[in-house]
């Protein structure tokens, strides 16, 4: 019982550490600002207030209306597709030879270059940008799978069998759970990768929902807006990576090996 | 081998077994007779086969030639008549005492209330009262292979095949172990199958100790202490019988032993 409290102090005291380094990087960005260290630089009060006022007038939740649907979208199917062919690569070596060298090339392939030939062969609509998304965030997600899943541990394996684990059993209760961490890794790893890539998306192909506010409030020197914008989505990328640890944590709970000694 | 009239009849065979790792030839030509309800240890330096021996019987890797029976059953996998307690505990860190426990249970499909009562009694019976729902990372080494024994027991198999199970732990709580495993083979009415590579540990807990010489690995002697066995736990390592079988298999050991 002792344990859990001081666990539990311990987390207060992890979550009041993450609100003092926020304060401390948004009273840089307001000193930052006052100075100014150039005059494209708002400070962070400025930048808020333009960011309630989009809030207000409603441009903001429009313009997350178009950029969540290429983001949620490919996520999604980054996710899905990425764990299912991940475990697929990791677990069968035929798998391995045919797909893991398509994602090693997609991890390294220059983004920027590929946009052009995306939107001729797609068009400018939500399909080019689904596929932005998901170049940026499945290779990681595949790949760190696939390593996951190959490093199992024999001896839990081992152990499975020898308890007479079905095959599937093996893979649902011990290679999946095993492998979890990492996967969770590769999912965060991928998922802020995925919001690069939408806004990406909405800068390189066409100007449409956040990536438009910025782009617009850049060429109107409207600079508290555009920051206020791409503040709101690093924000979101924070709320949701958080959102994917809790998860986590609820539901692999003896994963979490922090601070108890071995 | 004489076949002495005490000697029960056994309940794990295995014949000719040889195995070859690519060109490492592990086994070579090895038969054993494991007595129904005693304890057995496999002793011989690292690299003998034993690990490799234990889990052809368990039916977890495939002998290149020779065959295993098991209550005259010859085995072709894993099956229920065998639990396998492992050098490194095998636990699974995501689970809590409770389900690692429960683990063999649930994949024979026992009830999920019915495998918890039955792993309750069993963490008892290791002495984890109180741990059900502990993590493995949160126990000390001793206490995560009274975890891996709980699990093995649970699934109330007729042979226990135990891989140097005592070896990752402390001494003190490896003379415990020693003697609760005493305890077991005394009232499980089970048979044991025991590796290790300690030959004190092996005279201590042993009905019958096979010596295994290294690679490639044939059984060179079979030794069965008897007369120590009811002196009580506490007079067995004083004993002139353990102590002339501690020297007599460190006398036939030693030349193998750079
Ligand atoms: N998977 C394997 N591949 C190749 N060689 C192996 C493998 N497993 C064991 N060996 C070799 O077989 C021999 C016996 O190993 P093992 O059964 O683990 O011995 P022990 O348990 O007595 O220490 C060793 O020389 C070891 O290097
Ligand atoms: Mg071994």
């Amino acid at each position: 019982m002792a344990s859990s409290l001081w666990k539990s102090s311990m987390m207060k005291r992890a979550n009041l550490l993450k609100i003092l380094s926020a304060l401390i990087l948004f009273g840089a960005w307001e000193i930052a600002g006052r100075i100014p260290v150039s005059l494209a630089f708002p400070t962070f009060l400025e930048s808020m207030s333009a960011l309630f006022a989009m809030a207000f007038d409603g441009t903001l939740w429009a313009a997350y209306g178009e950029t969540l649907q290429p983001l949620v979208v490919g996520v999604a199917i980054s996710a899905v597709l990425g764990i299912a062919i991940g475990l697929w690569v990791g677990l069968s070596d035929f798998f391995d030879w045919l797909f893991s060298p398509i994602f090693i090339v997609m991890q390294a392939a220059p983004l920027a270059a590929l946009i052009p030939l995306l939107v001729l062969a797609y068009g400018i609509g939500l399909t080019s940008k689904v596929l932005v998304v998901c170049i940026m965030a499945m290779p990681v997600i595949v790949l760190n799978t696939a390593g996951a899943v190959r490093n199992t541990p024999e001896s839990m394996k081992e152990m499975g069998k020898a308890f007479l684990a079905s095959d599937l059993s093996v893979i649902l209760k011990i290679v999946i759970p095993a492998a979890s961490p990492v996967i969770f890794a590769g999912l965060r790893l991928g998922i802020s990768a995925g919001f690069i890539g939408a806004i990406l998306a909405e800068l390189k192909i066409t100007p449409t929902g956040v990536g438009d506010i910025i782009t617009y409030s850049r060429s109107i020197a409207d600079y508290p807006s555009m920051y206020a914008a791409i503040f709101s989505i690093i924000l979101l990328a924070v709320l949701f990576l958080n959102l994917l640890e809790k998860t986590e944590a609820v539901l692999f709970k003896g994963n979490q090996r922090g601070y108890v000694s071995d | 081998m004489v076949v002495a009239d005490d000697i029960p009849e056994s309940a794990v065979s295995t014949r000719n077994i040889s195995k070859n790792y690519g060109d490492v030839e592990a086994l070579r030509d090895l038969s054993l007779e494991f007595p129904r309800g005693q304890l057995t240890s496999l002793l011989g330096p690292s690299g003998c086969g034993k690990t490799t021996l234990l889990k052809i019987i368990a039916g977890l890797l495939e002998p290149t030639s020779g065959e295993v029976e098991v209550n005259g059953q010859m085995v072709t996998g894993p099956g229920p008549d065998r639990a396998f307690v492992f050098q490194d505990f095998a636990l699974l860190p995501w689970a809590s005492v409770m389900r690692n426990v429960s683990f063999g249970l649930e994949m024979r499909g026992v009830a999920k209330s019915e495998r918890e009562d039955i792993a309750a009694r069993y963490i008892k019976e290791v002495g984890l009262g109180g741990f059900e729902n502990a993590y493995p990372h949160e126990l000390s080494g001793g206490m995560r292979q009274r975890v891996g024994l709980a699990r093995a027991l649970s699934v109330d198999a007729e042979v226990l095949l135990m891989d140097e199970p005592f070896s990752a732990v402390d001494e003190q709580t490896r003379r415990k172990f020693q003697e609760d495993l005493l305890g077991l083979v005394q009232n499980e009415n089970k048979t044991f199958i025991f590796v290790t590579h300690s030959i004190e540990e092996a005279v201590y807990v042993s009905d019958q100790i096979a010596i295994l010489l290294p690679r490639p690995s044939r059984v060179h002697e079979i030794i069965r202490p008897s007369g120590f066995r009811d002196k009580g736990v506490d007079n067995i390592r004083r004993d002139p019988e353990y102590l002339d079988i501690v020297d007599e298999i460190w006398a036939s050991l030693r030349t193998y032993v750079e």
